[in-house]
C-alpha cells in the first residue's frame, strides 16, 4: 500500500502559493471595488459630500491602505497574465515557476516606481 | 488486502452510460472561464490607466475632489473608460467570489445565502454606478463655485 498523503492534497511551492495569493488579492480587490463605487456615487449627492468622504482617503493611514491596494492589484494583474500563459502557451506549464519569479520581479519594479511617488503625495505635507 | 483477492468489486461494463447525476449539459462554466481571461487583459489596461491618472499624474490622491471627477467625466473617453471598468470589474469579481463560495461553503443553504447576497450587491453596485456616470451633473445648482470645475462659471 502506498503511504497516505500527509493530510492534504495541496502540493505547496510556487504553484500553490501563487494560486493562494491570486485568490486572496482578488477577494480583497472586489470588496474595495464595492466600497469605491459607493464613495464615488456621492458626486451625485453634492460636491461637499463627495469631498468630505474623498478627504478621508488622503490621511496617512488610508494612504498606506491605498499602497496595499495597489500592491494587490499589481500582483493580481501580473500573475493573471502568468495564468493565461500557463493556459494558452504550449510551454507555459513547463515555465510556470520561472514565470512566477518574473511576476515577482515585475511587481518589485512597478512598486518601486509607484511607492515613492504615492508616499510623497500622502506624507509630503499639502 | 486479502479480502480483495477473494471478493472482486462489481464494476459496470466499459462504455455503459453514466448512472446517477447527469452532467450540466451547458457550457456556462467554459464561457465564464474564457470571460475571466478576456476581461482580465482589458482590466489590466483600464485599471493601470485609472491608477496612473488618479494616483500618479499631477498631485496624485491630493488632487482628487468633485472638480477633478467632473473634469474627467466632461470627456466621453473617461465616461466610457469608467463604465467599461465598472461592468468588467464587477462581472470578473463577482464570478471570482462565486468560485470562492463554491469552493469553501459546503452546505447548500450557506451557498444559497452567500450567493444571493453576492448577486444582490452586483445588481445594486452596477445599476448605481451606471446611473451615476450617465446622470452626473458637473455644475449642480446652488453649489459653491469654488468646489465646481472651472467650466461651470465660464
Amino acid at each position: 500500500m502506498p503511504d497516505a498523503p500527509a493530510g492534504t492534497l495541496y502540493r505547496g511551492r510556487e504553484g500553490m502559493w501563487s494560486w493562494v495569493a491570486h485568490r486572496v488579492t482578488g477577494f480583497l480587490i472586489f470588496f474595495f471595488l464595492l466600497v469605491h463605487v459607493l464613495d464615488t456615487s456621492l458626486v451625485r449627492v453634492s460636491p461637499e459630500a463627495y469631498n468630505a468622504v474623498i478627504g478621508t482617503y488622503k490621511n496617512p493611514v488610508m494612504g498606506l491602505g491605498e499602497a496595499g491596494l495597489v500592491a494587490a492589484i499589481v500582483f493580481h494583474a501580473f500573475n493573471g497574465i502568468r495564468v493565461m500563459l500557463v493556459d494558452f502557451w504550449s510551454k507555459g506549464p513547463r515555465y510556470q515557476r520561472v514565470m512566477l519569479w518574473v511576476v515577482v520581479g515585475l511587481f518589485v519594479v512597478t512598486m518601486a516606481g509607484f511607492l515613492p511617488r504615492h508616499l510623497m503625495n500622502v506624507f509630503g505635507g499639502h | 488486502m486479502a479480502q480483495l483477492a477473494t471478493q472482486a468489486p462489481t464494476v459496470s461494463a466499459p462504455r455503459s452510460p453514466r448512472s446517477g447525476r447527469r452532467t450540466t449539459r451547458t457550457n456556462y462554466e467554459l464561457y465564464g472561464w474564457v470571460f475571466m481571461r478576456a476581461s482580465g487583459v482589458l482590466l489590466l489596461v483600464l485599471i493601470f490607466g485609472h491608477l496612473f491618472m488618479n494616483l500618479i499624474d499631477g498631485d496624485g490622491i491630493n488632487a482628487i475632489d468633485f472638480g477633478f471627477v467632473a473634469g474627467k467625466w466632461a470627456s466621453p473617453l473617461w465616461q466610457v473608460w469608467d463604465l467599461l471598468m465598472l461592468w468588467l470589474a464587477m462581472i470578473h469579481g463577482t464570478n471570482g467570489v462565486r468560485t470562492i463560495i463554491n469552493d469553501y461553503a459546503e452546505r447548500t443553504g450557506t451557498r444559497v445565502v452567500l450567493k444571493s447576497a453576492l448577486y444582490l450587491s452586483f445588481v445594486v453596485v452596477v445599476v448605481l454606478g451606471t446611473l451615476v456616470i450617465f446622470t452626473f451633473d458637473p455644475c449642480p445648482a446652488g453649489a459653491p463655485a469654488d468646489l465646481l470645475p472651472s467650466f461651470c462659471t465660464a
